[in-house]
């Protein structure tokens, strides 16, 4: 896979997408094979310059809004390697793209599954990192967000980021790459 | 480096005193332990101040031991571990500065509520002072070792118990020295500081195993 394309996993249920995003975020270790960066920052390894977006979207509901995305940004480093061009969003600034803003000073516990999907991707934003994986990036959300989460998607790539992205509704992404996984016997090996 | 540590500190002290958070839960559950054993020792103000300081340890264990479950297990369950595992930051770090902050939030608050919690048990103000001490020296080596049980089980539904179990045994050590060096506080012959320095040094080796043992399970944990 190179810089700037998005690669959409397909396939039924339980073939493996969410584990194969699980592995390349680092979280499941590798059976066999290898997983290399080029072109990153050196000092950083690969899982440092990913976003994982998965399906639990780590919303704290004690805390209100902007300190959850607050405490990401801080959390976690950037890694901005050459290839990648992403400027840096502001917690708040983020949550008015995503069409949240007005709840900033509200507890999460209060917003409703979309809403906490939304402040989930707004993590995305604040932190800018070249790689995202996405397990079901679309689902809980209505038609205008999608429309706004496939514009983000898009300007990423354009940015020179890397999409990979398990879902089951077609997503408009360009340039896109398509990867079918089906019952076979073994999945195919990704070097990103 | 020191904004991500102080960032997940002031995060951890926020949800701990906030609503769902054990600070307040804990000592509650601490004047409970006190105030039940007079009744079942009975009102012997000499033998309630003999083992006012072992009642006193004994019910800070247990008030621990309540708040460490969700240490971790909250975490995993809306996918923040996930991302706190992934995001490359030195996991033993992360372990420290959770527990010192889980420590602030619910340790600290018995630490606070001893002295007056030992005057219902009798005991004298050297005694009072010597417990107080040995509870602020000895409790953040209870919430370091109860990280490793609270990793252990993370990945369980109902992991509080079986934590319990993993953690009592090895906080014995703790809980020996710290009453022993309360009680030398209290009968004369005995020097305090011999036990005391152990307990001082038990917790301070507690911050380096607790954190390296707990980081590793929680990497196991998240295949």
């Amino acid at each position: 896979m190179s810089g700037g394309t998005a690669l959409v996993v397909t396939g039924p249920n339980g073939v493996g997408k969410s584990s194969l995003l699980r592995t390349l975020a680092g979280l499941v270790s590798l059976m066999e094979g290898t997983l290399r960066l080029e072109g990153g920052e050196t000092d950083l390894t690969p899982f440092e310059h990913t976003h994982y977006f998965g399906h639990q979207d780590a919303v704290k509901p004690a805390l209100s809004v902007q300190e959850n995305l607050a405490f990401w940004r801080d959390f976690s480093a950037p890694a901005t390697p050459e290839s990648f061009a992403a400027g840096t969003i502001r917690p708040l600034e983020a949550l008015d793209l995503l069409g949240i803003g007005h709840t900033a000073r509200l507890p999460a516990a209060y917003l409703s599954a979309g809403q906490k999907r939304r402040l989930s991707l707004a993590r995305l934003l604040v932190t800018p990192r070249p790689i995202w994986l996405m397990d079901e990036p679309t689902s809980a959300l209505d038609t205008k967000s999608e429309a706004t989460l496939l514009g983000l998607m898009n300007s990423h790539l354009a940015h020179g980021g890397m999409i990979v992205t398990a879902t089951h509704t077609p997503l408009a992404l360009t340039p896109m790459q398509k990867l079918h996984l089906d019952t076979a016997p073994s999945e195919p090996e990704e070097t990103a | 480096m020191n904004g991500w540590v102080s960032a997940l500190f002031l995060r951890e002290l926020r949800l701990a005193v906030r609503v769902g958070g054990s600070g307040v839960v804990g000592v509650l559950f601490f004047l409970a332990v006190v105030t039940v054993i007079p009744f079942g020792v009975g009102p012997d103000l000499n033998l309630l101040a003999r083992i006012g300081p072992a009642i006193l340890w004994i019910g800070a264990l247990l008030a621990t031991l309540l708040g460490l479950d969700r240490l971790f297990q909250a975490d995993r369950d809306d996918g923040a571990l996930d991302l706190i595992l992934m995001s490359g930051r030195s996991m033993e770090l992360v372990v420290l500065v959770k527990c010192l902050a889980h420590w602030m939030a619910t340790g600290l608050p018995l630490v606070l509520a001893a002295p007056v919690f030992a005057i219902f048990l009798n005991l004298d103000p050297v005694a009072i002072g010597a417990v107080t001490l040995t509870l602020l020296v000895g409790t953040p080596a209870l919430t370091l070792i109860g990280a490793i049980g609270a990793s252990l089980t993370v990945t369980l539904r109902r992991g509080g118990l079986l934590m319990a179990v993993l953690v009592i045994p090895l906080a014995i050590p703790v809980l020996i020295f710290g009453v022993s060096s309360a009680d030398a506080a209290i009968h004369d012959p005995v020097p305090f500081l011999t036990p005391f320095l152990i307990l001082c040094a038990l917790s301070l080796i507690a911050a380096v195993i607790g954190p390296f043992a707990s980081a590793t399970a929680l990497r196991f944990a998240s295949d």
